[in-house]
């Protein structure tokens, strides 16, 4: 089972990107299960919601305590604490900010976490597509460029579904233009990690 | 064909599918999504011949729902809450005129104080206001059991609820296969009411019953309530043969390991700890189980479909005569226990079972697998006590921290 | 051969009958077969003037609808006078559900007719004042808002009669009830701002809403064929006089009716959309002492220390006069 939480402010459309994340794990074959975070919160107000992909049914309905994958939409909520809590060892973290995933540890005090942790601008790329700061389709494509469960097809699928036109295909162009930007990090990390295990071998 | 959907949006399309005349609502969290989609689907016709009436309160909603059943129409209200307790008169009395209306409980606490998430009060406050109750324990059940409530409630001229949690299953996204409407049309017997306000054979409905009649009147109408396990019963097997999947039926069976629906699961040992709950709980007591059993701790699973009529006997079979019965209670009883627990206790009296109430899941509180298999274990261990509240904080009422709504255990 | 000129007085008159009047111009209530929609064998009390004009609307609504009417009723001395299991008075298919969901029940039947094609079958929602004025206002006006096509009928009674004589927000000031006892400083019911029905029909702008007495028979006649003539939601009140409440005798009830408009207390209008269209004027003006004084609910205004009351009431009739031009004039 791989469990997803979804870290940011009401508004920022968190509970319709876990929604879509399972939309887009469903095209992939999985078993699906998207859980918004139940509140009265208003604009602004930090929210979460999760996801769950599996290969048999989702039964439980419990709220996801330890997840493998943590998407922050918004950097100032890692001051606030709670974003690396329960994170599975070795977990994946993506956070939307234009800062380094060293940054990030800092502000979220979890400098020796074990986890990986990927930086995207998915608000300013969204901005730039979209005009508005809904950084869904962006952070799942970020996901999707960090990990096997979804495919950056699939996300750009399920959003042209949701918002069909224009909507749709801003969603789209975001999504490629963010998931191009994590490959290029990720490459850029491994590149820096053989280095730095030739380094260590030296 | 299997789709991602929200639960709301399932039982909206379902409902729509069983083609009510008159749909009346007034919004209320957790049922917002249900009604939200339904006025859409009345006014896109892909609800036709339907009217859709935005109503001033829950009251006049049920109020609307009684007119429109007794003119002749098949019609379809939802709530939850506050809004279930405003509409209380009304309820009780669709149930005393034999309509056959079906309503959607998103289950939701009662305040005060006031707090807006899932718990089972408001369905279990009434309890005896005479319709069915049945429960859903995922939203693929949600969606299936509103075919099942219509087909039961018209022929037995008794109203059914379909209680599904609020947000755990409203607000979820799960993947579900609908009953289309040629389906639905081929299963669901057109709406043909008892009885109808009919101006070439004028009725009338409604009348006062005085002392020397009521007793008899509510005397037949508890024998008619004595059909409905039977009713209930049939339809989800026709239901169960004409859709390939389980919904519905009265005590629901697990198998021993797999924790799989299973009808053909054999009931408790008398030595096992058998956990009795309802609703969405259920799912997570199928992915806590299991572990459980693997350890060693003989637990099976009973769930509850139909709460009213209660299934007695149905229940009692499931569970063999086992001898330690733990209830997961969604509603407390204030100053006795589960709500729950009191029928199941019921149900039991004179048998060698000890009947455990564990209170979960008040006003949201979300419930842990861990915390569940804690219980399983201290059950089997002789440890659990008669009444406790799963992860109840010690010392008094906990200020919660600012930020977004987390979980601990 | 000589002809003696005999005076046939029903013609042209208030009465009943009207039989010499020409066919079209007869009341419903004139003819032999007329529908008498609420039959006899009920339990009103004698003298009840809510039986009364119940039969007189009812019959006009079945004849205006062609005999294709529903009823809903809520809980009051109506539906429990004409309908203690197992009889019912009611010849028209009728549902009684409770207290407060008249004009809601009836938004349902017509919903229903018009999902099912029966738009020529027509609702009709009636209740006394607690039912509509008090714990019914919220339903009434809701179906009021949304234009429901439904007439609703209010036979005000000016209090809760049918559990023993309370007061409702109908009642008018100072009368005695049993929970505003003609005792102490400010005996009877308070003087508060009073609650107009008509008016806060009228605020909706429904497209039609008319007053009316048993005292008229074909003004409230016409009145119901009108509203019967329009679509959408339409609202009639009635005053009737109610002889165990008002503690009147029951041989005065059209009398008391007739007292109440003619001394400016009851003001017959009607409005569309709105609009006050129509106003019956006094013909012969009478002053409130002929409506009060039979009444012994008023009975304390008559002894000393109730001349401030009783003043109080002549300003009320007075007002009424004066806003509705009910002595002529401009309107």
């Amino acid at each position: 089972m791989r469990q997803v939480r979804i870290h940011g402010r009401g508004g920022q459309g968190v509970v319709t990107a876990a929604e879509m994340l399972a939309r887009a794990g469903f095209l992939a074959g999985h078993e699906v299960q998207a859980i918004p975070s139940f509140g009265s919160e208003r604009t602004g107000a930090p929210v979460v919601s999760y996801c769950r992909f599996d290969d048999a049914p989702l039964r439980t309905r419990e709220p996801v305590l330890a997840p493998d994958v943590v998407l922050v939409q918004d950097p100032t909520l890692l001051a606030t604490g709670g974003v690396f809590a329960g994170l599975a060892p070795g977990g994946l973290v993506i956070v939307d900010t234009t800062t380094s995933a060293h940054e990030v540890r800092a502000a979220a005090g979890a400098e020796d976490v074990e986890a990986t942790v990927v930086t995207v601008p998915a608000t300013s790329i969204t901005l730039r597509h979209l005009g508005r700061p809904k950084p869904a389709a962006a952070m799942l494509a970020a996901y999707a460029a960090s990990a096997d469960d979804v495919t950056l097809e699939a996300v750009e699928q399920v959003f042209r579904a949701r918002f069909p036109g224009a909507v749709g295909e801003a969603n789209a162009a975001a999504a490629q233009e963010s998931f191009a930007f994590v490959r290029d990090e990720l490459t850029g990390m491994s590149e820096a990690e053989t280095a730095a295990a030739s380094t260590r071998e030296d | 064909m299997r789709e991602v959907l929200e639960g709301s949006q399932a039982v909206a399309r379902t409902v729509a599918r069983c083609r009510p005349g008159v749909v009346c609502a007034y919004p209320i969290s957790p049922q917002t999504h249900i009604v939200e989609a339904l006025s859409a689907m009345a006014r896109t016709g892909e609800l036709e011949g339907c009217e859709y009436v935005n109503v001033e309160s829950e009251f006049s909603a049920m109020s609307v729902s009684i007119g429109a059943s007794a003119a002749g129409s098949r019609a379809y209200t939802a709530t939850a809450s506050q809004g279930l307790l405003y509409m209380a008169e009304a309820v009780f009395n669709a149930a005393g005129m034999g309509l056959p209306i079906v309503m959607t409980v998103a289950n939701r606490a009662i305040g005060a104080p006031i707090n807006i998430w899932n718990d089972h009060s408001d369905a279990m406050a009434l309890r005896d206001a005479g319709w069915l109750q049945l429960y859903a324990a995922d939203n693929q059940e949600a969606a299936d059991l509103h075919v099942i409530a219509f087909a039961a409630a018209e022929e037995l001229g008794i109203p059914a609820m379909v209680c599904m949690d609020g947000f755990v299953l409203t607000h979820a996204t799960d993947v579900l296969e609908l009953a289309t409407a040629a389906e639905i049309d081929a299963f669901l017997p057109p709406y043909a009411p008892a009885q109808v306000l009919d101006i070439d054979h004028p009725t009338t409905i409604g009348t006062m019953a005085g002392p020397e009649s009521f007793t008899e009147t509510k005397y037949l109408q508890h024998l008619r309530f004595l059909d409905a396990a039977g009713v209930i019963e049939a339809w989800s097997e026709r239901f169960r043969e004409a859709f390939g999947r389980e919904a519905g039926g009265l005590a629901v069976r697990y198998a021993p390991d797999t924790l799989d629906r299973d009808r053909e699961a054999p009931p408790a040992d008398a030595g096992d700890v058998v956990v009795v709950a309802m609703g969405s709980v259920l799912g997570t007591l199928q992915a806590a189980l299991p572990a459980l059993r693997r350890e060693g701790v003989p637990v099976r699973l009973v769930g509850l479909s139909s709460f009213r009529p209660f299934p007695a006997t149905a229940l009692r079979e499931a569970l063999g005569g086992a001898r330690d019965v733990v209830v997961i209670d969604r509603a407390l009883e204030l100053g006795s226990g589960g709500v729950l627990t009191g029928d199941v206790g019921r149900a039991l009296a004179g048998t060698r079972s000890r009947v455990r109430s564990v209170v979960a899941g008040l006003g949201g509180r979300p419930i842990l697998e861990a915390s569940l298999q804690d219980v399983v274990r201290r059950a089997h261990a002789g440890e659990l006590e008669p009444l406790e509240f799963l992860d109840l904080k010690e010392g008094g009422v906990p200020v919660p921290h600012h930020g977004a709504t987390e979980v601990h255990r | 051969m000589t002809t003696v000129h005999i005076p046939f007085l029903q013609t042209g008159s208030l009465a009943v009958g009207g039989r010499l009047l020409s066919e079209d111009e007869r009341s419903v209530q004139s003819h032999t077969d007329r529908p008498s929609s609420l039959t006899k064998g009920h339990r009103a009390c004698q003298g009840c003037a809510e039986a009364l004009a119940a039969r007189w609307v009812m019959d006009t609504a079945v004849e205006a609808s062609g005999g294709r009417l529903i009823v809903a009723n809520a809980t009051g001395c109506l539906e429990v006078f004409s309908t203690l299991y197992p009889e019912s008075a009611w010849k028209p298919p009728w549902i009684h559900s409770v207290f407060a969901n008249a004009a809601a029940v009836a938004t349902g039947i017509a919903s229903s007719l018009h999902a099912q094609g029966k738009d020529d079958i027509r609702v009709l929602a009636q209740g006394g004042d607690g039912g509509t004025v008090d714990i019914g206002l919220a339903a009434v006006s809701g179906m009021f808002e949304r234009n429901d096509d439904v007439l609703y009928v209010c036979y005000d009674n000016q209090g809760y009669m049918n559990t023993g004589v309370q007061r409702s927000s109908a009642t008018p000031a100072a009368a005695r009830t049993a929970t505003t006892p003609a005792v102490g400083r400010a005996p009877g019911q308070a003087w508060g701002q009073g609650k107009s029905m008509v008016k806060i029909a009228m605020a909706h702008e429904i497209p039609y809403v008319a007053s009316a007495t048993p005292a008229d028979l074909r003004d409230l006649e016409a009145k119901v064929r009108t509203a019967m003539s329009i679509h959408g939601a339409r609202y009639l009140h009635v005053l009737v006089p109610c002889p165990v409440g008002w503690g009147s005798e029951s041989r005065l009830s059209i009398a008391l009716a007739r007292a109440a408009v003619q001394s400016g207390i009851f003001p017959v209008v009607e409005a569309r959309a709105g609009e006050l269209t129509d106003v019956q004027r006094i013909r012969e003006r009478v002053d409130v002492t002929e409506y009060l004084e039979p009444q012994a609910r008023f009975a304390h205004l008559f002894k000393p220390g109730g001349e401030d009351a009783l003043a109080r009431w002549r300003a009320v009739a007075e007002a009424n006069i004066r806003r509705y031009h009910l002595l002529g004039g401009e309107s």
